[in-house]
């Protein structure tokens, strides 16, 4: 049967109910006697609390409660945190602060009153005494001795340090014709979902459960880690995320506000709500990246790469929250890039600061791999006289090595990155970008071209590599009246796994794509599942349900086999039949669902009911890439950079909804662009945060791109049986260092061979000047 | 203090705080809940309705500002069960993904396209200065209006045409 | 997020106003389009007890074009400013600052009046009407006030405002003859506002030369400034490039600028340099044309 729908470009399910303002996202649901949670928080970065008056709080008309560290240290357990690295220091997480503040945001007491408005103007009226204590937002100074200790149970700001090394890599500098270095840093951001975080949890009788809706990429993982915090069994708990608008790793997480409002919600008997603000956002959701890179890589005069050596220090903040301290390790498996770097040695250092925790933000881990193997290649290029292309090709492996074991310790499954680079070039016509670049430089003006051959790793991933295991679930039940309801384990909150799914299973029964329902993000009707994070949704989660259909699919034809009397491996399925091969005869789908339902003639060994539940364990990542060329031109005056041209070419593998990859794609390349150029979280050195509104952090606007031309080449992964490499950051972890790369090579005639990000305007100013001047 | 605002064609009266915000009388007081919160500092958008004809931030105006107007949000948009253009144009090009900016966005275009019926690239991307998205990178927002500009044309020429 | 209680009154006139804001004295704010105040209230950075709404007093909203000036009734709003056709026409540079100003929601609400009140120093306005020599036109309790643009902005937030009086209006002087100008601008990338703004207003005699060249300048120090030596050294001399940008090396005067995260005060200075010369340009190539 030919696919009808997978491959299609085809309109989301999920549009009508979200652009006619229909759907409930968390803020929207109101239950019968609702009350609101508002939070106190740190008003600075490092101090120790000598008391906390919340008289005038309690006694404001409305308020219910006010609850603060010690009540809650007492009744309710930490906050979870992934990760078994060896000298891990675990320092005590409550979700309120006990004793001690370690960042601006903090949780330090909750108010619940009958009203938001009222519940905000209580915790106004808690007064906290504090002394101050001296901050560290420098991880570098953090780790030295004499640095303020945040945690005091240990004796420095050490959180953990790790490394490992393949291949020899003294070996390989020993042989270099040269040697290049450069310490990059990957700037701390905020991943901004443009809605913010949000939590109503209420006891429902008669289970006397715990329904908890969460604005969560993780609803089963949020249920077991809040059932064991707030101990209450696990099947006593229900976490559904209902609309979800957006996450980007960001609420891929165990926040304290879910166990807060869990908490009271108990504790007074009566449904609880909050919703996060835009500044407790910034202040308190996960931060993403920041850096520091020190790297350097030996090579031949002839551009190939020899070794690498990669020192890491992670900025972490000054908790960890669910995978804060998986993240940075992630960099080091991705180092390698796109390229054959015999030997790799990785170090890393993660620091305790005074801010916020650093987690998955997009890309997670791999977009720094990305950008440090991007730059360090073109500073390679520079210093040996080659075009950035040429040294690429030169050690890109070919599609025949693949699966192709990297320095970084994983196999990438499959690729053809030539492919990808030279369509790229051709869309892109490098030629003449180049030619107009000579004429431009002619005149005086800065135009750069900037490459990135990326390689990510995504459909995370088998659960060897991962804390909380890396399979997926599915289940699908065809019903007596032939819909069919799908149920994934997954949490799709954007990426319209609701269509991608139906037309998976549409195509699979033959059967329209109407017929179809996905539902997800409800523990309670659907598998245990991981959740919707590191593009694995459809590759993971997709392949899960795709193998309960084929059970399902298997036990069809053993029914149809037995009312056409022949044998399950006669019969086939077509558009609302199962066929018997090479014959006219068939039955009609509905036919068979009846026939497994009234269970009247079973097949003999065949129980009745079309319902299967499959759990997907993938046996590897896959490694999506592609090639993303930009080209920017800069105000010779200001400094401004502007993006004027934009190629991206990515293999994702097989595509199910090529609209929705270019969605995918579109997104990411902005967000990419935008670390590159706009987005940076500052703190000053006492720990305040500098960008604490959207009025001080720049999330980009429509005006600031233009359109983009995007190309696809195909190579299917091995990894799952529909051979797709997913999609989701893709966009991100190409675009950064193309951007930067193109920058550096706009302003190379004045010798630049490196920028920190992100490239604002006065950075770019202070080279121009330099250069007029000199 | 008493207000009457008129949403979608219908009249809501309270008695509120002079500090509620309209973006909160809209979502709680009438209970419209399309209209979404995105940020305090009145740079997201995801508020946005039409008050008299006018895109405001729903979030930077207290209720009272608006007692005796006419609002338009989402809600309001789709006529007789069919989709606004823009409604259409935006499932259509595939304008939106997690769709929490979505509402906010239609509603500026529609400011848009009132004022300047056949936007260009430039003009629909400096019109939504206003709104911010973080899933879409924008581009088939862009798309979804050119779309939408042109059915709107469209249909107006086929209504001026009977 | 959710503003202070406070008590909420509407202005039906500006009498009423007037006589609202003297019984209210320093409880009460004005309250005017709401795009400065409300979102300052809502951090609450701003805590009014009382509020006075004037924004349903249509008659302040109206752009008047006379012989010699644009008169711009104080609850203009931007929106107003940027499409209307006598101030492109008149004022150009108005009205570009009024279309650089935040988004369309922002150019819908936001009034002129307010604008010039909040005195923001990365507020667009201010530059433009120091560089046309605009006058505010105020009313108090005691009558009505002309104050000339170069009196009106005194410091970061604050302006020659009596406690009790308000903007009625903007008189903007235009000149006949081949005269124009320009407002050009790097904005703030997160908010919008003005990192540096320039405005220029020139006219040519017959033979091209410049018979008045003002800059005004915003975004850059505590409160907006005129580029005076930038002007002296243009006066009565023809326009070249050359002269343009040697004028413009001290368009900064000896301001001391702003610095922040989003610009040093180096970069900001310099700014002005670039920014005033491109506004001269702009408004040069207007009034030749
Ligand atoms: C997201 C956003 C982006 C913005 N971007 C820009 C920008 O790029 N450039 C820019 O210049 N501005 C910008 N603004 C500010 C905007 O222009 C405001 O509209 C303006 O500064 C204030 O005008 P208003 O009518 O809203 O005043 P209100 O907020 O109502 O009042 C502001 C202050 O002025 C007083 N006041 C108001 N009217 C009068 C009067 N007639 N007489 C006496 N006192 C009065 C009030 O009491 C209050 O103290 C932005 C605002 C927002 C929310
Ligand atoms: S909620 Fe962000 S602008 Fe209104
Ligand atoms: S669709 Fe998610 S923010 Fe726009």
């Amino acid at each position: 049967m030919k696919p009808r729908f997978v491959g299609q470009p085809i309109k989301r399910k999920e549009d009508p109910r979200l652009v006619t303002g229909a759907s409930a996202y968390v803020d929207d649901i109101v239950l019968p006697g609702m009350l609101h949670m508002a939070v106190a928080r740190s008003i600075h970065a490092h101090a120790r609390i000598k008391s906390i008056d919340t008289s005038r709080a309690s006694k404001l008309p409305g308020v219910r409660a006010v609850v603060t560290g010690e009540e809650i240290a007492a009744n309710c357990g930490q906050l979870p945190a992934a990760g078994d690295i060896k000298n891990m220091k675990r320092p005590v997480h409550h979700p309120l602060a006990v004793g001690k503040v370690r960042f601006v945001g903090e949780p330090i007491a909750a108010v619940l009153a009958t009203d938001a408005y009222v519940a905000r103007d209580a915790a106004e009226l808690i007064q906290i005494d504090y002394e101050e204590l001296p901050a560290v937002t420098n991880p570098e100074k953090a780790v030295q001795q004499g640095s303020p200790i945040l945690h005091e149970e240990f004796s420095d700001n050490v959180a953990y340090s790790f490394g490992w090394e393949n291949g020899n890599t003294e070996d390989g500098f020993s042989k270099a014709d040269t040697v290049v270095k450069q310490r990059f840093i990957n700037q701390r951001l905020a991943p901004v979902s443009m809605e913010p975080r949000g939590v109503i949890a209420a006891i429902r009788m008669p289970e006397n459960e715990l329904v908890v809706w969460s604005s969560t990429q993780v609803p089963h993982l949020l249920k077991t880690q809040l059932g064991l915090m707030l101990g209450i069994p696990e099947n006593r708990m229900r976490v559904i995320a209902p609309e979800v608008g957006g996450g980007f790793g960001s609420k891929l997480n165990v926040y304290a506000e879910e166990a807060l409002v869990g908490y009271l919600a108990k504790k007074v008997g009566q449904p609880v709500k909050w919703i996060e603000s835009r500044r407790e956002n910034m202040a308190g959701t996960i931060h993403g990246r920041d850096q520091i890179n020190d790297v350097e890589l030996a090579l031949k005069k002839d551009g190939t790469i020899l070794a690498m050596k990669l020192k890491v220090i992670a900025d972490i903040g000054a908790y960890y929250q669910l995978l804060t301290a998986i993240i940075p390790t992630l960099t080091g498996l991705l180092a390698p890039g796109a390229y054959r770097v015999p030997a790799l040695k990785f170090d890393l250092v993660a620091a305790f600061t005074n801010k916020m925790a650093t987690d998955a933000y997009r890309g997670a881990g791999r977009p720094e791999a990305t950008y440090l193997i991007e730059r360090i290649i073109d500073i390679a290029a520079r210093k040996l006289g080659m075009d950035p292309v040429d040294i690429r090709r030169k050690n890109f492996p070919k599609p025949a090595e693949f699966p192709f074991q990297t320095s970084g310790g994983v196999f990438y499954d499959s690729a053809n990155y030539e492919k990808a680079l030279d369509r790229a070039l051709e869309v892109a016509d490098y030629k003449g970008l180049r030619k107009k670049q000579a004429e431009l430089r002619k005149q005086g003006k800065y135009m750069g071209i900037g490459f990135s051959s990326y390689v990510e790793i995504c459909a995370m991933g088998p659960s060897i590599a991962m804390a909380s295991g890396g399979w997926e679930s599915g289940t699908v039940r065809i019903e007596p009246t032939g819909t069919v309801t799908v149920s994934t384990g997954a949490s799709p909150h954007g990426q319209g796994q609701e269509t991608s799914f139906a037309q998976i299973a549409a195509d699979e029964l033959g059967i329209d794509m109407e017929n179809v329902t996905v539902l997800h993000g409800d523990t309670a009707r659907t598998p245990y599942g991981i959740g919707t994070f590191g593009s694995r949704a459809t590759a993971v989660g997709g392949t899960a349900m795709y193998l309960a259909l084929q059970d399902l699919k298997e036990k069809m034809k053993k029914f149809a086999a037995h009312m056409l009397e022949t044998t399950p491996g006669n019969i086939e399925f077509e558009v609302g039949k199962l066929v018997m091969t090479g014959t006219a005869r068939s039955v009609s789908f509905m036919d068979v669902v009846t026939s497994a339902y009234v269970a009247k003639k079973l097949p003999p060994g065949v129980e009745p009911g079309l319902e299967a539940t499959r759990f997907f364990e993938p046996s590897n990542f896959t490694f999506p890439f592609g090639t993303h060329i930009c080209v920017v031109e800069i105000d010779e005056e200001t400094g401004e950079p502007k993006v004027v041209k934009y190629v991206a070419v990515d293999d994702c593998g097989n595509v199910i909804n090529p609209l929705l990859v270019e969605g995918q794609v579109h997104g990411g390349i902005v967000q990419g662009i935008s670390q590159a150029l706009y987005e940076e979280v500052v703190y000053d050195e006492n720990g305040q945060l500098l960008s604490g509104t959207l009025m001080d952090y720049a999330v980009p606007r429509a005006h600031d791109f233009p359109m983009f031309e995007l190309e696809r080449t195909v190579t299917p992964s091995p990894v799952n049986p529909m051979g797709i490499k997913g999609a989701g950051e893709a966009g991100t972890i190409g675009s950064t260092p193309s951007v930067v790369n193109a920058v550096v090579d706009a302003l190379a005639p004045l010798g630049v061979t490196h920028i920190d990000m992100p490239l604002r305007p006065e950075k770019i100013w202070k080279i121009l000047k330099l250069g007029r001047a000199s | 203090m008493d207000v009457k605002i008129t949403i979608n064609g219908k009249l809501y009266e309270k008695d509120i705080e002079p500090r509620l915000l309209l973006t909160h009388f809209i979502r709680d007081a009438a209970g419209l809940t399309g209209t979404h919160v995105g940020c305090e500092t009145s740079i997201c958008g995801a508020c946005t309705v039409l008050a008299g004809g006018l895109a405001v931030k729903s979030c930077t105006m207290f209720a009272v500002q608006a007692n005796g107007a006419e609002i338009l949000t989402i809600e309001g948009m789709a006529r007789e069960g069919e989709m606004h253009p823009l409604q259409e144009s935006f499932w259509e090009e595939h304008g939106l993904q997690c769709g929490f900016c979505t509402p906010g966005m239609i509603m500026t275009c529609h400011q848009l396209l009132t004022r300047n019926p056949s936007p260009d690239e430039t003009q629909i991307r400096g019109a939504l200065d206003g709104n911010l998205c973080r899933c879409t990178g924008y581009q088939n927002i862009v798309k979804a209006v050119q779309s939408a500009a042109g059915k709107m044309k469209h249909r107006r020429g086929a209504a001026a045409g009977d | 997020m959710i503003a202070q209680q406070f008590d909420y009154t509407v202005a039906a006139s500006v009498a009423e106003a007037v006589a609202l804001l003297q019984k209210h004295g320093d409880r009460a704010r004005i309250l005017a389009g709401g795009h400065s105040l409300i979102p300052m209230m809502k951090l609450r950075l701003a805590m009014p007890e009382m509020l006075i709404d004037i924004g349903r007093i249509t008659e302040l909203s109206y752009i008047k074009e006379e012989s010699s000036y644009v008169q711009i009734g104080a609850l203009t709003t931007h929106h107003a400013i940027e499409s209307s056709v006598i101030v492109q026409r008149r004022c150009p540079a108005l009205s570009e600052a009024a279309g650089l100003i935040g988004d369309i929601q922002v150019r819908n609400k936001g009034t002129i009046g307010g604008s010039i009140a909040h005195a923001d120093p990365a507020a667009d306005y201010p530059a433009s009407i120091l560089a046309f020599d605009a006058v505010v036109i105020t009313i108090g309790p005691k009558g009505e006030r002309q104050i000339p643009a170069s009196q009106f902005f005194l410091d970061l937030m604050t302006t020659a405002l009596e406690p009790n009086e308000i903007v009625r209006a903007i008189n903007v002087p235009t000149r006949t003859g081949r005269s124009a100008s320009a407002y050009v601008k790097m904005a703030q990338k997160a908010s919008g506002f003005a990192i540096c703004g320039a405005s220029a207003v020139v006219e040519l005699d017959a033979s091209g030369a410049l018979a008045h060249a003002a800059i005004g300048v915003t975004g850059v120090g505590n409160r907006a400034f005129r580029a005076t030596e930038t002007e002296k050294a243009l006066h009565g001399r023809k326009p070249t490039a050359e002269l343009l940008r040697a004028a413009c090396e001290k368009a900064a005067g000896g301001v001391s600028a702003l610095d922040d995260i989003h610009a040093s005060a180096e970069y900001r200075l310099d700014l002005v340099r670039i920014f005033a010369r491109r506004a001269l340009e702009k408004a040069i190539e207007r009034a030749g044309n």
